[in-house]
C-alpha cells in the first residue's frame, strides 16, 4: 500500500478499523474529535458498532460492557475526558477484560486549553484509576508510528487481557503527514471462553456450559489479596516482555536526551543538529511509558555523563528517569507547558550548556 | 374418602419448584427484604420465556451487588450507576442476547440517572428492573432520591426536607416521557396479589425486548425492614400505606404492540 497524506486522528481511527476494532464508544472532545467522527462513518459502513455516548463516563462503561462480551473495543478522548473515564479504567483492570484507549492529550489543569501537551503522563502511566494496576502505555511520535501502534494496541490488549493506552499529544492528532495504512485484517469471529455471550453461544456437544461472570469485586481480604498478587504477576510478565524504546546516536553519547512523543521527535532533530556541531549527544525515546524502559536507562547511565529530560509538562516522566539513573549521573529537565512545543534551539542550547559544564568539570578533574 | 380404583395410577403433579434460572444457593438478603421475591419473579419469567441461555444480567452496586451469584446465567457487575451503559455495550455487540439491569434507587435514580435516561432515550433494547425501597440499603440506610418527605434516614436524621433535598423522584413517570421507552410501569411487592401483578409486568418488559420494541422498565416498590427499622410485616405495610400514595401503581407507558399483553393492572 502506498503512502497517503493523512491527518493523525483520522489515520489512527482508520488503523483501528483495519486492526479489526468491532465496537467504538466515545464522546466529542478537542483535539480528538476527528477520530470519533471518522468512526461514526466507517463503523456502520462495515456493519460494526459505533455509538456516541452521553458522556465519557458512559462511554468507558460501554467499552467495559463490550469488552466483557469479548469483542475488540476502543474509545478515544482527551485529557479532561480521560479524567472522567478513570472509574471505568479501574473496573476494566479489576475484571481483566481487554480494551484500547487513545488519549490525544491537551493542556491542563482544568479546561486548560486545546493545544498539544504531555501532562497526562501521571494520570495514565502512574494512576489510571483507583487500585494497583497499570495499563500498557504506548507513546508514538509520528503518524506512521501511531498507525502501527494502533494495531499493536489491540494485540497486546488481547494477549494480556489488559487495558492498553496509546497516548499522543494534540500535535500528532491534528497534523498531516504521509503515512501508510495497514491492510484490512480479518475479523476475529471467535469470542474468548470467558466472554459474556449468553450460554447458548458456548454450547459444546449440546452441553450447557457454566455461566460466565465478569466482575471486579472480591469481598474477602485474602481473596482480593490473591487477585492482586495475580494481577501483579501479570504486570511483571508484561514488564519482562513488552518494553519498547528507540535510540539514536546512543553508542558514544556522553549526554542523553530522554523524550517521548512529539517532544521526542523535536529532540531527535536537535540531537542531529548537535551531532553536526560535534557534541556527543544521543536520543533515548521511550515508546512504552509503562512498562518504562528503566533497565536500559540504568545501563546507559553507567557511562553517560548527563541526561536531559524534555517534556511538554512540568516534569512527569522526569521522575521515572531519575529513578532509573539514580546517582550515576545528573538528570536535567526542560519543560514546556500551556500547550507549547519545545523548540529544537531550546533543546540545543540546554544540551550545549550541560556539555560545556561537563567539559569544564572534566578539565578541573584532570588538573 | 375417595377410593382409588386399582388400575388408576396415582400421578404426581409438580406445582412449585426452584426456577432453573436461579442458583441453588442461599442469598445474603436480610429477612423480610423483597429482593428475594424480585429475583424469583425474574427467574420464573426467564424460565417461562425460555431465554435463560441467551440472557445476560448486569448487576448494580447496592444490596444486589451479588445478584450474579443467584441468577444462573451470564452476568456482569457494573460500576455504581453505570449498569445501563455497560448493558448498552454488551447488547450492542450481542444483539440477539437478552440483556437486563437490576438496579436500586441509589444506583439508578441518583448516581446513574444520566446513564439510565440516555439508555432509555436511545431506545436501547434493554430491560431494567428498578427496585425502589426509598433508601440506600448496602451503605446502611442513607437518604435516596426516592426517600419520602419526612422519612428519617441516617443522612436525614430529622426527616427528609423538601426545601433542602427536593421531592421524591418518580422514575416510572419520568421514563414514560421518553420516546425510546416502550414500557414503563410501577408495581409493588408488598402482598401476594401485587407480587403476581409484578411478575406479569416483568414478563411483558422482557417480551418487549424480545420483540425488539425498545427500552422497558419495571419499577418495583420494595421493602427494607433492616434500614427502615421495622419488622418485615410492618415494612410491607409501610410500602402499602406510605409508599404507594407517593408512588402510585400503574402503567405509565405501554406501547401499542404490547397493549394486548399481560401486565395491566
Amino acid at each position: 500500500m502506498a503512502k497517503e497524506l493523512l491527518k493523525g486522528n483520522v489515520a489512527i481511527a482508520e488503523a483501528a478499523v483495519r486492526a479489526g476494532c468491532e465496537a467504538y464508544f466515545g464522546y466529542p472532545i478537542t483535539p480528538q474529535t476527528e477520530l470519533l467522527e471518522h468512526m461514526s462513518k466507517r463503523m456502520p459502513e462495515l456493519g460494526r458498532v459505533f455509538l456516541q455516548a452521553e458522556s465519557e463516563v458512559a462511554a468507558v462503561n460501554m467499552v467495559y460492557g463490550a469488552a466483557s462480551a469479548g469483542v475488540r473495543v476502543m474509545t478515544s478522548s482527551s485529557s479532561p475526558g480521560i479524567s472522567l473515564m478513570q472509574e471505568g479504567f479501574s473496573y476494566i483492570a479489576g475484571s481483566e477484560v481487554p480494551a484500547v484507549v487513545v488519549d490525544v492529550m491537551r493542556g491542563g489543569p482544568g479546561l486548560g486549553n486545546i493545544q498539544p501537551s504531555q501532562a497526562d503522563y501521571n494520570q495514565v502511566v502512574k494512576q489510571a484509576g483507583h487500585g494497583d494496576f497499570h495499563p500498557i502505555v504506548l507513546a508514538p511520535s509520528t503518524i506512521q508510528e501511531s498507525i502501527d501502534m494502533m494495531v499493536l494496541s489491540f494485540d497486546l490488549a488481547e494477549k494480556y487481557r489488559t487495558l492498553v493506552f496509546m497516548v499522543l499529544d494534540g500535535a500528532i492528532g491534528q497534523m498531516m503527514e504521509p503515512a501508510e495504512l495497514p491492510p484490512m485484517r480479518e475479523m476475529n469471529e471467535k469470542r474468548p471462553s470467558w466472554a459474556l455471550t449468553g450460554q447458548s453461544k458456548r454450547r459444546l456437544n449440546g452441553r450447557l456450559p457454566d455461566k460466565n461472570v465478569v466482575t471486579s469485586i472480591h469481598l474477602g481480604g485474602d481473596e482480593l489479596n490473591a487477585f492482586n498478587e495475580k494481577l501483579q504477576a501479570k504486570l511483571a510478565q508484561i514488564t519482562a516482555n513488552e518494553v519498547r524504546y528507540e535510540e539514536s546516536y546512543i553508542e558514544d553519547a556522553e549526554i542523553i536526551v530522554v523524550a517521548f512523543g512529539t517532544a521526542g521527535r523535536v529532540a531527535g532533530t536537535a540531537v542531529k543538529n548537535l551531532r553536526q556541531a560535534n557534541v556527543p549527544v544521543g536520543l533515548f525515546r521511550p515508546i512504552t511509558l509503562w512498562p518504562f524502559p528503566e533497565k536500559r536507562l540504568a545501563h546507559l547511565a553507567e557511562r553517560a555523563k548527563a541526561f536531559l529530560v524534555v517534556e511538554m509538562n512540568a516534569g512527569q516522566m522526569l521522575h521515572d528517569v531519575r529513578e532509573a539513573v539514580g546517582c550515576q549521573a545528573p538528570v536535567e529537565f526542560l519543560g514546556r507547558m500551556g500547550g507549547l512545543l519545545p523548540f529544537t534551539n531550546d533543546i540545543e542550547k540546554e544540551v550545549q550548556t550541560i556539555w560545556r559544564r561537563s567539559e569544564v568539570l572534566a578539565l578541573h578533574q584532570q588538573n | 374418602m375417595v377410593m382409588l380404583a386399582p388400575n388408576q395410577q396415582q400421578t404426581e403433579k409438580l406445582i412449585y419448584e426452584r426456577p432453573h434460572s436461579l442458583e441453588e444457593v442461599y442469598t445474603h438478603y436480610c429477612p423480610g427484604c423483597t429482593h428475594g421475591i424480585a429475583h424469583r419473579l425474574i427467574a420464573e419469567v426467564i424460565d417461562e420465556l425460555d431465554i435463560q441461555e441467551r440472557t445476560i444480567l448486569v448487576a448494580p452496586v447496592g444490596c444486589a451487588v451479588f445478584a450474579y451469584n443467584y441468577f444462573a446465567f451470564d452476568s456482569a457487575e457494573a460500576a455504581h450507576g453505570r449498569a445501563p451503559a455497560m448493558a448498552t455495550g454488551i447488547k450492542r455487540v450481542n444483539p440477539d442476547s437478552i440483556v437486563f439491569t437490576y438496579q436500586g434507587d441509589g444506583d439508578l435514580a441518583s448516581i446513574g440517572i444520566a446513564e439510565a435516561i440516555h439508555a432509555a432515550s436511545r431506545g436501547e433494547q434493554l430491560t431494567v428492573i428498578f427496585i425502589n425501597n426509598a433508601i440506600y440499603g448496602m451503605t446502611g440506610g442513607q437518604m435516596a432520591p426516592t426517600s419520602l418527605l419526612g422519612q428519617v434516614t441516617t443522612s436525614s436524621p430529622t426527616g427528609r426536607d423538601a426545601q433542602a433535598t427536593g421531592q421524591p423522584m418518580r422514575i416510572a413517570e419520568m421514563m414514560a416521557g421518553l420516546p425510546g421507552v416502550v414500557y414503563s410501569v410501577r408495581r409493588s411487592l408488598h402482598d401476594a396479589r401485587h407480587v403476581i401483578q409484578a411478575k406479569q409486568a416483568i414478563k411483558t418488559a422482557f417480551e418487549a425486548q424480545m420483540q425488539g420494541l425498545g427500552f422497558s422498565i419495571v419499577e418495583l416498590l420494595s421493602s427494607c425492614p433492616t434500614n427502615w427499622g421495622m419488622s418485615p410485616a410492618d415494612a410491607v405495610h409501610w410500602v402499602r400505606d406510605e409508599m404507594i400514595p407517593v408512588y402510585p401503581l400503574g402503567d405509565y407507558k405501554v406501547a401499542e404492540a404490547l397493549q394486548n399483553k399481560r401486565g395491566r393492572n
